[in-house]
């Protein structure tokens, strides 16, 4: 075992503890302290909206390989799926959700289908399309469902490239709200500008914690921002070190 | 109530990869490429699922009285000659080769130069919906690399170059970096909280 790889495991252990910490620290205080991010307050929004009004909500879980680094974005995405699911689909039109990709397909049917039986309510296999399996075809079959399915609120939140311009494209066209986060910084870059309601970095792995999914995802923010200033302090006293000779 | 046995299998299956992937022991890396591999085969089934899948959602549509059920046959029968002829002559034939350099690589080639229309037509729309100093930084830097990126008629303009190197190099680097680190310790927290079974997206009963 080299160091490096020592490193890696102590940052993971830490992470974990972090993790378990923060869980008995939100345990003792009644309140939550979350900044606020303008996207998840129009979500909130959209989400009553789509029970008050029947208006349909849209989840796109991006192309992310659940066998990669990209699968974590893709469980972010399953997990506010899951959320928005139990919420809404007692509604006349429930949320339907698309991918680029096999498992997050199957995924997307499997979590709905929970949220339906929880719910006690019929599920249609429908609401958990694959449209298309390379980036442009899935963007172009995403594209034509947000304008046949008369969609109210678009929510992107998975692996995406350059190609989500086209799908934010057919969203402003269909005049629905879009808000967007990936972990590509390209597609990162494309949604600030495409997207109504864009996710910065971190963002998007917040979206549980804002959504309430549950006590673990507001515990993993809170170790989050606690790792974030040790990076900063790692990475400024490396520079003063480096400014100065020592390293 | 989730069933326990699938959290089980993912949460035991999570660690012997993740741990193997720290702690090199024959045993454990023996376990942990042969689940891996495992995966792989899954993820190639979940792809032919997919293609099921996709084919299911066009022959609804197409079966019904739809206003754009025609795009809907034309995928199938796309999908059909395709499968047929690839499955006949083998993927590595002319004729597939044909069909992907003749039809595939057009149309996904058309929707490319789509996307550049898009994208100019949305930096124009970002100044009009967020005209704040983060939108007008963010077209301003576009439009000075892509001045710099392309041949300007011959004409230099003094000290563009440098800033183009500049914004290559400095800011636009600190950011990316920035923005993979928040990122970075996203994807671990995601990871981890599905090691400890407070996010289960499988198993949906």
């Amino acid at each position: 075992m080299n160091s490096l790889d020592l490193l890696g495991l102590a940052f993971v252990l830490g992470f974990f503890g972090l993790m378990i910490a923060s869980t008995f620290v939100l345990r003792r205080r009644k309140e939550r302290m979350l900044r606020e991010i303008p996207a998840f307050t129009r979500l909130q929004r959209a989400i009553g909206l789509a029970v008050e009004a029947g208006s349909r909500l849209h989840i796109s879980l991006g192309r992310g390989r659940l066998i990669s680094t990209q699968s974590a974005i893709g469980y972010v995405g399953l997990s506010i799926l899951d959320r928005i699911a139990r919420s809404t689909s007692i509604s006349d039109r429930p949320p339907i959700a698309t991918s680029g990709e096999g498992t997050l397909g199957i995924l997307s049917q499997d979590t709905q289908r929970g949220a339906a039986k929880y719910l006690g309510v019929e599920f249609d296999p429908m609401r958990g399309q694959v449209t298309g399996l390379s980036p442009y075809s899935y963007a172009a079959g995403t594209q034509s469902l947000i304008q046949e399915e008369d969609v109210g609120a678009n929510l992107l939140i998975g692996s995406f490239g350059t190609e989500v311009a086209l799908i934010t494209e057919a969203a402003e066209r269909s005049e629905s709200m879009t808000l967007g986060g990936t972990d590509n910084i390209t597609g990162q870059a494309v949604m600030f500008a495409t997207a109504q309601e864009p996710l910065i970095g971190e963002e998007t792995y917040a979206g549980g914690a804002y959504l309430g999914v549950g006590p673990m995802h507001i515990a993993s923010l809170y170790a989050q921002d606690i790792l974030r200033w040790v990076l900063i302090g790692l990475i400024l006293i490396g520079a003063i070190l480096k400014l100065l000779g020592v390293v | 109530m989730r069933n326990p046995v699938y959290t089980a299998i993912a949460i035991g299956v999570g660690l012997v990869v993740l741990i193997g992937y720290f702690l090199q022991f024959g045993l454990l890396i023996n376990l942990r490429i042969a689940l891996l591999e495992w995966a792989t085969i899954l993820v190639a089934v979940a792809l032919l699922i997919g293609v099921i899948n996709l084919s299911i959602v066009h022959w609804r549509k197409s079966t019904t009285d739809q206003p754009n059920r025609i795009y809907s046959i034309a995928l199938i029968s796309a999908l059909g000659i395709t499968l047929a002829v690839a499955g006949s002559f083998g993927p590595t034939h002319p004729y597939s080769l044909w069909i992907f350099n003749n039809i595939q690589i057009p149309i996904e080639g058309s929707l490319m130069a789509i996307l550049a229309v898009v994208l100019i037509y949305a930096g124009i729309r970002l100044l009009r919906r967020k005209p704040d100093l983060l939108s007008i930084v963010f077209i301003a830097t576009a439009v000075v690399i892509l001045l710099m990126t392309g041949p300007l008629f011959g004409i230099d303009i003094p000290g563009l170059a440098e800033l183009r190197i500049w914004i290559g190099k400095v800011p636009a680097v600190a950011g990316a970096r920035g923005i993979l680190l928040g990122v970075s310790l996203g994807i671990v927290a995601a990871g981890l909280r599905i090691l400890m079974g407070a996010d289960r997206p499988y198993g949906g009963d």
